[in-house]
């Protein structure tokens, strides 16, 4: 288990690509800095897009952990 | 006695509906439709009056035109539904009881969430794209920036189908060496689809449109020119379009029938509203993780017909549910187009941009009108 204060969980699983990556990107927007934000997807496509979005939006990605049959993305909004 | 169906909304969707369940209740059914105009609007064409390939006039008709003699239609605007009364109460005071309700409603734009974008460009709305059109006819050389002020938006392929005609139209022109296309996309991509993006990124770089991912267009300064992506980048322009950020209609929000941006919640195969009874949504109306697009509420409308015909009629739920099904064209310029077809189970498929595309878009078009909205085509 993570030990991260998680601010919001988004349950994308079972929505295909982009949808786990659009709904971060909205919650995001709409957070403040510093919020841990978590994303559950399913989708193999949230691996490479995910951490790439997060790397060249300068946020972080904290943790990804798979679990049965999808994965954990952790990001803080870091601006 | 027979049932009310109401349905609140006259687009593609509510409009086939309608049509298909006063067919095929029996008699059983008394159907009204709910619309803030009374005129059918073909969303699809925007695209067109924008760069000057068509007149706003034909894609406009009345909705009385595409309503069975036996739908009655409502000019007014739903304000709210109180759903423990089943009423929905209009502007202009009158209210409609029901025992079934399609939400139909559609999508709004809300251009005025982007700090500095209000004079910002755009083809979503007739409005929109005919201010467009006037811009372009002004226009004579500089930078064209096209970006995307938030996902869902209706009609995923449209930004790049509107570079390409523009590139087209700039060509016609003799002026587009003097302009640069500069299309901001929010995912690293051209678009949602991953398999069209493929098929199209080699001819929008054959074309000089440049392509720039993970841009999420967050501001704009009206001022010094330049817009603003979450990312953190800032590009200049001369002449900006923006797809504008999407949320539910007003009466969905105000009724709290949706979720926080209006998008209603509903199961992605029967349509039913996931927590209350009687009570579908279809189209751009939805939750579901899927285009905005006409060619879902076209694919969704027969499913939604079937299950409210069921209901008034008291039989058991259909079996024919809603596969996710869409099919669409998208322009790639000169004259042709591919199409993009996909359903829940199977993943887009596009093949490579021919001229037979571009015309079978060209007569889809035309020939809307008397096939589409009486639900002809299944």
């Amino acid at each position: 288990m993570s030990t991260v204060q998680i601010d919001k969980t988004i349950d994308a699983r079972g929505m295909a690509c982009p949808g786990p990556l659009m709904n971060l990107i909205g919650a995001i927007r709409q957070g403040q800095v510093g919020q841990i934000f978590e994303v559950l997807s399913s989708d193999e496509g949230s691996k490479t897009d995910i951490p790439a979005w997060t790397a060249k939006a300068k946020h972080e990605l904290v943790e990804v952990r798979q679990d049965e049959g999808y994965a954990h993305f952790i990001v803080r909004k870091a601006r | 006695m027979a049932a009310e169906v109401v349905i609140l909304g006259g687009g593609v969707g509510g409009t086939i509906v309608a049509n298909l369940v006063a067919k095929k209740s029996s008699g059983r059914a008394n159907v009204t439709v709910v619309d803030a105009t009374g005129i059918h609007v073909y969303q699809p064409g925007f695209l067109y009056v924008a760069v000057g390939k068509e007149q706003p006039s034909a894609l406009q008709r009345a909705e009385t035109t595409l309503l069975r003699d036996d739908v009655s239609l409502v000019v007014d605007r739903a304000a709210r539904v109180d759903t423990s009364a089943r009423i929905v109460q209009l502007d202009s005071g009158r209210t409609l009881s029901y025992d079934q309700l399609l939400l139909a409603t559609g999508s709004r734009t809300v251009m005025d969430e982007v700090p500095g974008a209000k004079d910002a460009h755009d083809f979503y709305t007739m409005e929109g794209a005919i201010r467009l059109f006037e811009a372009l006819k002004g226009f004579d050389g500089g930078t064209i920036v096209i970006g995307v002020a938030g996902i869902p938006y209706k009609c995923p392929p449209a930004p790049v189908e509107f570079v390409f005609l523009l590139d087209d139209y700039l060509r016609g022109r003799g002026i587009r060496e003097k302009t640069q296309i500069k299309l901001l996309s929010p995912l690293n991509r051209a678009f949602t689809i991953e398999a069209t993006s493929k098929l199209v990124q080699p001819i929008l770089a054959e074309r000089g449109i440049e392509l720039t991912g993970f841009f999420n267009v967050e501001s704009v300064d009206p001022i010094a020119k330049t817009v603003t992506s979450l990312e953190g980048e800032t590009v200049e322009y001369d002449l900006l379009v923006l797809v504008p950020p999407h949320r539910g209609q007003q009466v969905i929000e105000d009724s709290g029938l949706g979720d926080e941006r209006g998008w209603v919640p509903v199961d992605k195969n029967t349509l039913r509203h996931t927590k209350l009874d009687r009570t579908w949504a279809i189209g751009d109306t939805t939750n579901i993780p899927i285009s905005k697009s006409g060619s879902v509420a076209h694919y969704e409308a027969s499913v939604a017909a079937a299950e409210i015909v069921a209901a008034v009629k008291g039989e058991a739920a259909p079996a024919h549910v809603y596969d996710g099904k869409v099919m669409c064209f998208l322009e790639t310029g000169q004259g042709q187009a591919t199409t993009i077809r996909f359903d829940y189970d199977h993943p887009p498929v596009s093949p490579a941009p021919a001229r037979r595309w571009h015309w079978a878009k060209a007569l889809f078009n035309k020939t809307y009108w008397h096939t589409v909205p009486q639900g002809r085509l299944p």
